[in-house]
């Protein structure tokens, strides 16, 4: 059992939330997730760490709800109870000093740019984030991303904060001024990393994709999260979550994503009427 | 009253409602079919039965204790060298073991030995005794045991036994492994894995859930942490694929998913459980072991029309117990024999919709000594499918020995051991089951847990590491 150490609503439908962890505290690194199961009947879901904390023992997850698993998590109150948190599992980020880094971030993905920015200002990079949101409501780690990056750029689809836009039209824009960029960090929706993905393919710039793919037990026993890299399959769990953005069958992945579409469907609509 | 001579047949499930439910099919012997049973035993002065035994039950000690009905003491006496019976009597191979070794199996008619065995863990059970626990002389020495499989288990109970204050630690949410996530509750309920776990709690074992070792802690970490010795059980637990052409389009499952979600995460109870699975009408499982027998009948109970075998070699070569093999036939499974996948074809929204197969002959016995399977030039054919298990077995999962290397691993990544109690490259460490032998049985993980337990013994109580 692991205990909710703080729990905060942000805008409609994103919780904050600490979690008393102490093992995961200990050894996570940036870029790695954790699987948790809210309650006894629960499915178990990978959700990337944002920030730990050794000395409390806890770790920090942004949670967007978008099924029953995550609606149930987010009715969760402080000191209450998750039944099942494992981790950290796969691999960390490979961060590394090279030059100027772009870090793009599309909604809850921002929640995990935000370690792996810290990591490549700390050796040393130039850092550029990008952070993109549905709307203000939506919006996450602002003045943490603010404190670590050399330049913050803030997109929102219907401009009700930063400018009105897609992360991709702003990296695009940099990459026409005539920006130098040495890496590209794209994390989010699968849709929002292949468009990126392709407007840095074009210019020949290294890009990561962290990927979000169904998992059952994140630790390479079953093979839900298989996706396609260089043609070659690959384990999300245990080969990633990060790989080569330019190597990834986007196309599969979502289609991967949306396998168990009319499933989530029935079991949100039947959480909701009975909540 | 002449004694009886015919071995006594267990009731099961009628075929008609079992194939509607994911409840236990073998329901088990009645006290008069147990006492029946037992009486054919004739407790031989040199029982080649135990010695059947990977864990050398002392089986017709046992059957004398059935013949006088005490139960309680026969359970006893199966855990002097046996602390999973429950399991045992339910999953074992007893035809090519006990079983196999008895006087009688000349006949054909070997002594029931596993169902005996079940008999006497159930009925304690179903009594409400509370089993006694062993007195134990605690010694405050900590050993750690990765993995609760049917050989950590094993390991940690006798550990446990002898005084030891074991510790084992499991990367899924629930103890048991393979006894929890693959098998089927409809083989081995998951209340008899549950109260084998208990018992070994009340042994005193503390069971660590959630810890991936390698991960959230390492086997340095364990050792200064003050673990004496540690016993890896990790399982095989990396799925085989085929590298065919479509086989990651939607509905295309390992084994291992499928029977995960259906045995530890309950998708059966789907959506009471949150976890779902995809049903499907036309569901085919690649492979003729065990777990594609557990598969095609989880398909046969979630509602298929066709539940089908899809395997390249004939009936004969099937590696699988003949007990499930009969199951699965009496159920209504159809065996597509002698064909081989060579595609899979989907649809427009990523569905696997079609398996292009070929037809093959049985050529010259391979290094299995089985007749290795040959393509029948121009013999393609498509069959149609809306979900596709591939059970063709597991390789060694590396996300503990990768972090590892004082471990050595052969060429196939499995742990090399130096002796018969498991002993690896790595002070203090000892391995045993599918992840130094390959994918193998339940009862033989046990036999290597227990080996490993009195190496174990050994080596802290001597400090001799050769």
């Amino acid at each position: 059992m692991y205990q909710i150490l703080e729990h905060q609503k942000i805008g409609q439908n994103i919780h904050k939330l600490v979690i008393k962890a102490p093992l995961i505290a200990r050894e996570a690194k940036p870029g790695q997730f954790v699987i948790l199961r809210s309650y006894e009947n629960g499915e178990r879901i990978p959700i990337t760490i944002c920030d730990k904390d050794k000395e409390r023992g806890s770790i920090t997850l942004y949670i967007q709800e978008v099924g029953k698993s995550t609606a149930k998590i987010g009715s969760l109150k402080e000191n209450d109870y998750i039944v099942d948190v494992v981790g950290p599992l796969g691999k960390a980020a490979n961060i590394e000093k090279v030059g100027t880094v772009v870090t793009v971030g599309g909604g809850v993905g921002c929640a995990i740019t935000y370690p792996e920015t810290k990591a490549y200002k700390e050796v040393g990079n130039y850092v550029i984030s990008i952070m993109g949101f549905r709307n203000v409501s939506f919006k996450i780690l602002e003045d943490e991303m603010k404190s670590i990056s050399d330049e913050l750029y803030i997109t929102t689809d219907d401009g009700s904060y930063g400018e009105k836009g897609f992360v991709s039209d702003k990296l695009k824009e940099l990459i026409n001024k005539g920006k130098k960029i040495d890496e590209v960090l794209v994390i989010g929706p699968a849709i929002m990393m292949k468009v990126v993905s392709d407007i840095t393919k074009e210019y020949g710039i290294k890009t990561i994709a962290s990927l979000n793919s169904i998992m059952v037990d994140g630790t390479g026993m079953c093979g839900a999260c298989r996706i396609e890299v260089g043609g070659k399959t690959k384990f999300a769990c245990v080969d990633g979550p990060e790989f080569d953005a330019h190597q990834v069958d986007f196309s599969l992945l979502m289609k991967r994503l949306s396998m168990y579409k009319d499933e989530e469907k029935l079991s949100y609509e039947k959480f909701i009427n009975e909540r | 009253m002449a004694k009886n001579k015919e071995r006594i047949d267990m009731p099961r499930q009628e075929i008609e409602k079992r194939i509607r439910n994911f409840e236990e099919v073998a329901l088990g012997y009645t006290e008069q079919m147990a006492l029946l049973e037992a009486e054919r035993c004739l407790n031989c002065k040199d029982p080649l039965c135990v010695k059947g035994c990977p864990v050398n039950v002392k089986i017709p000690e046992f059957i004398r204790l059935i013949n006088e009905k005490k139960y309680l003491d026969a359970l006893k006496k199966i855990k002097e060298t046996n602390s999973l019976p429950a399991v045992c009597g339910r999953v074992c191979p007893q035809e090519e073991q006990c079983e196999a070794a008895c006087v009688l199996s000349k006949a054909k008619k070997p002594i029931a030995i596993g169902r005996l065995e079940r008999y006497v863990a159930d009925w304690v059970s179903l009594m409400g005794i509370e089993e006694e626990i062993p007195q134990i002389n605690k010694n405050n020495i900590k050993v750690a045991v990765i993995g609760s499989g049917p050989g950590g288990l094993t390991c940690a109970a006798d550990l446990a036994l002898m005084g030891y204050e074991v510790t084992i630690f499991e990367a899924l949410h629930k103890a048991g492994g393979v006894l929890v996530y693959g098998i089927p509750e409809f083989r081995l309920p998951k209340r008899i894995v549950e109260r084998e776990v208990e018992y070994l709690e009340k042994l005193g074992v503390e069971i660590k859930t959630n810890v991936v070792v390698g991960k959230s802690i390492t086997l340095k970490d364990l050792f200064e942490e003050g673990y004496k010795a540690v016993y890896l059980g990790l399982g095989a637990g990396l799925p085989k694929f085929m590298n065919l052409k479509g086989e990651n389009l939607l509905n295309i499952y390992s084994a291992n998913e499928y029977l995960t979600r259906t045995n530890l995460m309950k998708a059966y109870r789907f959506p009471e459980y949150d976890t779902p699975i995809k049903k499907g009408k036309r569901v085919a499982v690649i492979g003729g072991g065990n777990v594609a027998m557990d598969a095609v009948r989880s398909a046969l109970r979630y509602g298929a029309s066709e539940a089908m075998i899809v395997y390249r070699r004939s009936k004969q070569e099937l590696p699988a117990r003949e007990e499930e093999v009969e199951n699965a036939e009496a159920e209504g499974v159809k065996f597509n024999f002698l064909v081989n996948p060579l595609e899979f074809i989907g649809d427009e929204n990523g569905f696997v919709k079609k398996i292009k197969l070929q037809k093959m002959e049985l050529g010259e016995p391979d290094e299995s000594g089985r007749r290795r399977p040959v393509p029948v030039e121009g013999s393609e054919f498509y069959l149609d499918v809306d979900v596709v298990v591939i059970a063709i077995g597991q390789t060694a999962n590396p996300v503990l020995l990768d972090v590892t290397p004082e471990v050595k691993r052969n060429k196939w990544g499995y742990i090399e051991v130096c002796d018969e109690y498991g002993r690896t490259s790595m002070k203090g460490v000892f391995a045993g089951g599918d992840i130094v032998t390959g994918e193998a049985t339940v009862i033989q993980a046990m036999g290597s847990g227990k080996k490993s337990a009195l190496g174990i013994d050994e080596y802290i109580k001597t400090g001799k590491w050769v």
